[in-house]
């Protein structure tokens, strides 16, 4: 009994570590300029094809896949603040939550069409297979993924507190005029947290995709959890997105384990909104 | 004005009269509101259901004498209402029963269909068959095993699919018979999602095993599109039962055998309630990991040149996806309903929940492995059946059981992979 109880720790600590990973980016872009992105769940999303088009074009792992959706997602960042998000920006909150929501749609129905509608998967063990010792047993995509989790969100926090990159951004992030004053562009700083944001968040769709089914709408079903991890953790912190999303997969697991899997999400939602209540800035967050 | 004036305006006149008149004739189409679900976690089956009713509605529409004792198959439309084409109208339920229910009444009250087909999940098809029950228009489940759908006392109801009653009899019967060969059935666990389809299925497999003296030994529910399954992975790992019977759309199932593996867990014998189990690409991703699952089906494909080999063809051509016991089942479905409609002569509504009454087609005259669809009072084919099929290759299903229809022979323990 307590052995298996370790494994549902375990467990509920790798998934907590990928719920951290896909949320850092979510964060990183309210934190840099106060936009929701209801279209992050899609970024996930197309991170994982990205992944998944590698591996069948070129048969490669995780070690190609997961820097070109890297890649591939910076891109997409970028072009996504210059067509879209510098745009809404000025406009009433309405038109970010609206431009940001209608640009998920349009990134989930793209893929429709492309790629239709049926769910895919990478190869089993692609990364490697499960690692045992003294009966626990530990995935090693999960495990890639949970230490991958951890570096991204080291770095990004190395990123915006030690850098004259992250106080540049920091700075447009405080003030956008006084920043143009002192000669920072504060359009090269957004869309470079956006390339940063988006980016990550190709990473943690890539390294997911060796172990979750991938499918267009998946992006609906990620993106309400990484909606909860940022706003449990703070908005805009990205250390307060990893320990949010430790404390959610275990809370998860342990629930789902303990009292059924059925009761898992409301144990998690009432937790969360009495935390809330009582810290609305979150772990992290700053009022 | 001279006679070449006259005769070019009489020429045109001519023209446009028999445009007209050809207007007419392809103007006269039979609506069939279609509510599927082509977004959302289930928007694989809705995409390969819209390609089956294309083939159904081109088998329906043009002549296919290849087709022999299939209804509507050799003559081109609906030979009863002079040669009218069907039209399918498909509207996205978005695996929402409240979205279900508005498609529905917009089907009804702003497309005029002259039926509702439809719509999958059991759940969507509660909600928008009392929106057609509400406006007295015939409509036509195909697919959703829910026991309660067929006892609510509707007039316009019609289920041709056989049930979560038939199935939960053959899961009985099935398991009696692997414990008389020798493998340990004693303990059951049910392990389902907490929509209609899983709460209802479950609860129908739990009466019927109950009812035999051997009450489930674990029911494990989960919410349904999951993001992670490993505390119910492990709950059965630590409780082992002998069979598990599993009631899943297809992100789950896909999940549930990806973290099987991962965990290293394998019971004796898993029995799958269809849905997920039997998406193509259910088998495409993870069919490799859980080679030895069993299935329910009522779809075999038949001798090459029957037309069931036929049709499975048409739509391996229209989808580039095998021909699976869900499409089939829909198929069908839609081919009762073409054939009402036929039959009516009419798109009056009451003459079509009529001539759904009066059907009475013959094994013959199917292309599923049904004894043939008539409709009792509560609108449910009391003719409807079905067999297990096993995942042996972890590629191709192969039926199993029982052992008159079986093209193999059982394979236990579970492989897995």
């Amino acid at each position: 009994m307590s052995f298996v109880l370790v494994q549902v720790i375990v467990g509920g600590l790798l998934l907590g570590a990928v719920y951290a990973l896909f949320s850092s980016g979510l964060t990183l872009v309210w934190g840099m300029m106060n936009i929701v992105n209801f279209a992050h769940g899609d970024f996930v999303m197309l991170g994982m094809y990205v992944a998944y088009v590698v591996y069948t074009l070129m048969g490669g792992g995780p070690i190609l896949g997961a820097p070109l959706a890297t890649l591939v997602l910076a891109t997409v960042g970028v072009v996504v603040y210059f067509a879209l998000i510098r745009g809404i920006m000025k406009g009433p909150m309405l038109a970010q939550i609206l431009g940001t929501f209608g640009l998920a749609l349009l990134l989930r129905y793209s893929v429709f069409w492309w790629f239709g509608a049926n769910f895919l998967s990478m190869p089993p063990n692609i990364v490697g297979g499960t690692y045992a010792f003294a009966g626990l047993r530990i995935e090693a995509s999960r495990l890639l993924a949970g230490v991958v989790a951890l570096l991204v969100t080291l770095g990004l926090h190395l990123l915006l507190t030690r850098t004259s990159l992250g106080s540049k951004m920091l700075a447009v992030a405080e003030d956008q005029t006084a920043a143009q004053l002192m000669g920072i562009r504060p359009d090269t700083m957004q869309a470079i947290a956006w390339a940063i944001a988006a980016g990550a968040t190709g990473l943690a769709g890539a390294l997911i995709a060796n172990f979750f089914y991938i499918v267009p709408t998946v992006g609906e079903t990620l993106g309400i959890v990484a909606f909860v991890t940022v706003s449990l953790g703070g908005f805009g912190s990205v250390p307060g997105a990893l320990v949010a999303g430790l404390l959610i997969g275990v809370i998860e697991s342990l629930s789902g384990y303990l009292i059924g899997a059925i009761y898992k999400d409301i144990v998690v939602y009432v937790l969360f909104l009495l935390f809330l209540s009582f810290r609305p800035q979150g772990l992290m967050g700053k009022m | 004005m001279n006679l070449k004036h006259v005769t070019g305006l009489l020429c045109a006149a001519a023209m446009s009269l028999v445009l007209a008149a050809g207007a007419q004739a392809e103007d006269k189409v039979v609506k069939i509101g279609v509510i599927l679900p082509m977004s959302g976690g289930t928007a694989s089956i809705g995409a390969h259901a819209k390609a089956a009713l294309e083939v159904a509605t081109d088998i329906v529409n043009n002549a296919h004498p290849e087709l022999g004792n299939l209804p509507l198959a050799k003559n081109a439309g609906l030979a009863g209402l002079g040669g009218a084409k069907i039209e399918v109208v498909i509207a996205d339920n978005q695996g929402n029963p409240a979205t279900g229910q508005n498609q529905a009444l917009r089907l009804i009250t702003e497309d005029k269909v002259a039926a509702v087909f439809g719509a999958y999940q059991s759940g969507i098809t509660l909600t928008s068959s009392a929106i057609a029950e509400k406006y007295g228009i015939p409509y036509l489940n195909s697919e959703s095993v829910a026991a309660n759908l067929t006892e609510r006392g509707f007039k316009w109801f019609f289920r041709t699919t056989p049930i979560a009653t038939d199935f939960a009899k053959a899961y009985v019967d099935f398991l009696a018979d692997m414990k008389a060969a020798g493998a340990k059935t004693d303990a059951i666990a049910l392990v389902h999602d907490n929509t209609e389809y899983g709460t209802s299925v479950a609860n129908t497999i739990a009466g019927a095993f109950k009812e035999k003296g051997q009450p489930v030994a674990l029911d494990v529910a989960y919410p349904v599109n999951a993001t992670d399954v490993q505390g119910q992975v492990l709950q059965l790992k630590d409780k082992k039962p002998d069979v598990i019977i599993m009631i899943s759309y297809t992100s789950d199932a896909i999940l549930f055998a990806k973290t099987m593996q991962s965990l290293d867990y394998k019971p004796a014998i898993l029995l799958a309630d269809d849905a997920g189990y039997s998406d193509p690409s259910f088998i495409k991703a993870v069919g490799k990991i859980s080679q030895g699952v069993f299935n329910r089906s009522s779809w075999a494909v038949g001798p090459s040149g029957s037309p069931s080999a036929i049709i499975a063809d048409m739509y391996k051509k229209k989808s580039g996806e095998e021909m699976d016991d869900t499409v089939g089942r829909q198929m069908q479905g839609f081919f009762v309903l073409a054939d009402a409609i036929d039959r009516a002569g009419s798109t009056d509504p009451a003459k079509i929940q009529a001539a759904l009454k009066a059907t009475d087609l013959k094994p013959e005259q199917l292309m599923m492995g049904y004894k043939g669809v008539k409709f009792d009072d509560k609108g449910q084919n009391v003719l409807a059946s079905g067999l297990i099929i096993q995942l042996q290759d972890g590629e191709n299903y192969t039926a199993v059981w029982p052992k008159a229809n079986a093209e193999k022979p059982p394979v236990l323990p579970y492989k897995g992979w």
